[in-house]
């Protein structure tokens, strides 16, 4: 989910896109990750976004935005148009996630995927103390939750290792700072650089 | 046009618009081209302007209309106080086209019936009403006259051309047809062609006009009367596909005019009393060979026939930024067809905004007031260099 509040995905995102590349933003919100990439990385970039009131203001930001349901995949986007696909922070929100993935690698040279890392050790003492987590990352209670598909960094491993999808590069975030070890306990913020090449 | 009845929403006043308008008239003696290979010797354009031209003339809208529309777009009238401009809500000081900060120009295209040269006009030739004898034009037709406005006006270039239906087409075609004269191109509640569907709508409203015995081969001036039985009809079927399924339902239901079913061909449901009511009024004062025309402009509109049927390589040579939208209760004009746009448009890494609104009105939607789409023409201008 687009919010706010610190997100260091996106000075990770900033430094693994070229000047003049070609970038989709999935769930782009107001558009504030790609105005960043475009004013300070100098790339092209267009967003989606399913939500009026975010649409508006990525309108209002001056971003290439085009109002639609990723659920429905991104069709209309030609093989191959974008250097970069991002899905920061919704792959957990997505009911069809493996579309998706195949989605962004078939437009996207390469993908840029977020999410919350349910490994993290906050998340597994909750869940030794017998409740569900509820953390900065994870905001929402289990009944108003709109993270459907919720997954640790080992999980997400696996997942890319059994279709062919081979990691380019990982970083790991606790609380605004890079994590070097240990990532699926210590880290509560995944950062994946994936491609099919 | 005087738009009015049941899915007519206004909540503008006069004070807020531009106020009070002038129409005015211009003379192109120079012939143009058409695409049908027949030329127009000489024409007359009426259009309207409001807001201010600045010194550098980059602060110019050009606002291109549908079907039925024509230059009077916003304001009204010091001898016709209701005659109010058919984009008003949109149009004026602090409107999503705001007159405070640009200039904006509405023109009645050639073939049209509010004053520019069209059928009814008097052909110099024969010196009697044009008639059928007017030829049928294209939507770059159009957008070749509008070019000659512009340099009358002293305008290179547009800030943007904006239109919705057959003004979206219109929009479309400038940004191709001349890309160094628009920055920006509006197209809303627009297609990249018509579907069969859609000429199969616009034949049988043809033919409806065609087959009135009032129709006299298009020269009915002379005979006195109007085909207005087959523009009636021809406009009723029109209104059906105006408007959305549900909108109809929750406007008209099955809601009788007199409480209870009569057995007879007279008016009975309210969904026929609006519709008989719109057919009358519109073949009052719209002239049946531009419908006729109009709607061959519509059905001849295919830019990408130029090349191989390929959107996208006929968007390519267009250097404007887009904005398209869609209603998703538009099934005259669906968000599909829109996407086709933006899909060509992406796929030539162009840049374009796209924003579908749930507004219920279905087609007629871009007239309405809606807050959503208001409100995405309003963002997109903010970012509309003069």
């Amino acid at each position: 989910m687009s919010t706010a509040f610190d997100r260091p995905d996106f000075d990770v995102i900033a430094g693994w896109v070229q000047p003049g590349e070609r970038v989709l933003d999935l769930g782009c919100g107001e558009g504030s990750l790609l105005k960043r990439l475009i004013e300070t990385r100098g790339v092209r970039g267009w967003g989606v976004e399913i939500e009026d009131a975010k649409v508006l203001a990525a309108i209002a930001n001056g971003i290439n935005v085009i109002q639609g349901d990723l659920e429905g995949g991104l069709t209309g986007f030609q093989n191959g148009a974008f250097e970069h696909v991002i899905l920061s922070q919704t792959l957990q929100a997505m009911r069809r996630t493996e579309e998706i993935v195949s989605e962004m690698l078939r437009v996207g040279r390469e993908a840029v995927v977020s999410f919350p890392n349910f490994g993290y050790w906050k998340h597994r003492m909750d869940i030794l103390n017998g409740r569900m987590p509820v953390s900065d990352r994870l905001p929402y209670e289990w009944y108003d939750t709109p993270n459907i598909h919720l997954c640790t960094i080992a999980d997400f491993d696996a997942f890319c290792a059994k279709r062919g999808i081979i990691v380019k590069e990982r970083k790991v975030f606790d609380e605004g700072r890079e994590i070097t070890e240990e990532h699926n306990f210590l880290g509560s913020l995944a950062v994946y650089r994936i491609t099919r090449e | 046009m005087r738009r009015s009845g049941f899915y007519f929403v206004t909540t503008t006043n006069k004070s807020q618009g531009v106020g009070l308008v002038k129409a005015q008239r211009a003379h192109f003696a120079e012939p143009l081209q058409l695409r049908s290979g027949a030329t127009l010797s000489a024409y007359d354009l009426v259009y309207e302007t409001y807001g201010s031209l600045n010194a550098a003339k980059s602060n110019a809208i050009l606002v291109c209309h549908a079907l039925s529309g024509h230059h009077h777009v916003a304001g009204h009238y010091a001898d016709d106080p209701d005659n109010i401009g058919w984009w008003d809500n949109i149009i004026g000081p602090g409107r999503p086209l705001d007159t405070d900060k640009f200039f904006i120009v509405g023109v009645n295209n050639p073939g049209g019936c509010h004053g520019s040269t069209g059928p009814a006009t008097i052909n110099p030739v024969t010196g009697k009403p044009w008639g059928s004898d007017f030829p049928l034009l294209a939507v770059v037709d159009w957008v070749h006259a509008q070019a000659r406005l512009a340099d009358l006006l002293g305008i290179d270039a547009w800030a943007a051309v904006i239109g919705g239906s057959l003004g979206g087409m219109q929009a479309l075609r400038w940004a191709i047809t001349y890309p160094q004269r628009v920055r920006h191109a509006l197209v809303i509640a627009a297609a990249p062609k018509l579907s069969a569907q859609n000429i199969g709508f616009n034949d049988v409203a043809r033919q409806a006009i065609l087959t009135d015995p009032d129709f006299h081969d298009g020269h009915y001036y002379e005979y006195g009367v109007t085909p207005w039985r087959g523009l009636r009809l021809a406009r009723m079927l029109g209104h059906i596909t105006y408007l959305s399924d549900d909108g109809m339902a929750e406007k008209f239901g099955r809601e009788l005019r007199g409480g209870n079913v009569k057995f007879g061909f007279g008016v009975e449901f309210e969904i026929e009393s609006y519709l008989r009511h719109q057919g009358d009024k519109f073949a009052g004062y719209f002239d049946a060979n531009t419908y006729l025309l109009m709607t061959k402009a519509l059905d001849y509109f295919d830019p990408a026939r130029e090349t191989n049927g390929d959107l996208a390589a006929a968007l390519a040579m267009a250097r404007a930024k887009f904005l398209v939208v869609a209603f998703s209760t538009d099934w005259r004009f669906a968000p599909a067809r829109a996407r086709e746009i933006v899909d060509a448009l992406l796929r030539n890494g162009q840049s374009v905004c796209y924003a579908e609104s749930k507004a219920s009105f279905g087609h007629d939607s871009f007239l309405m007031v809606d807050d959503y789409f208001h409100g995405v023409v309003r963002a997109y201008f903010a970012n509309v260099k003069t």
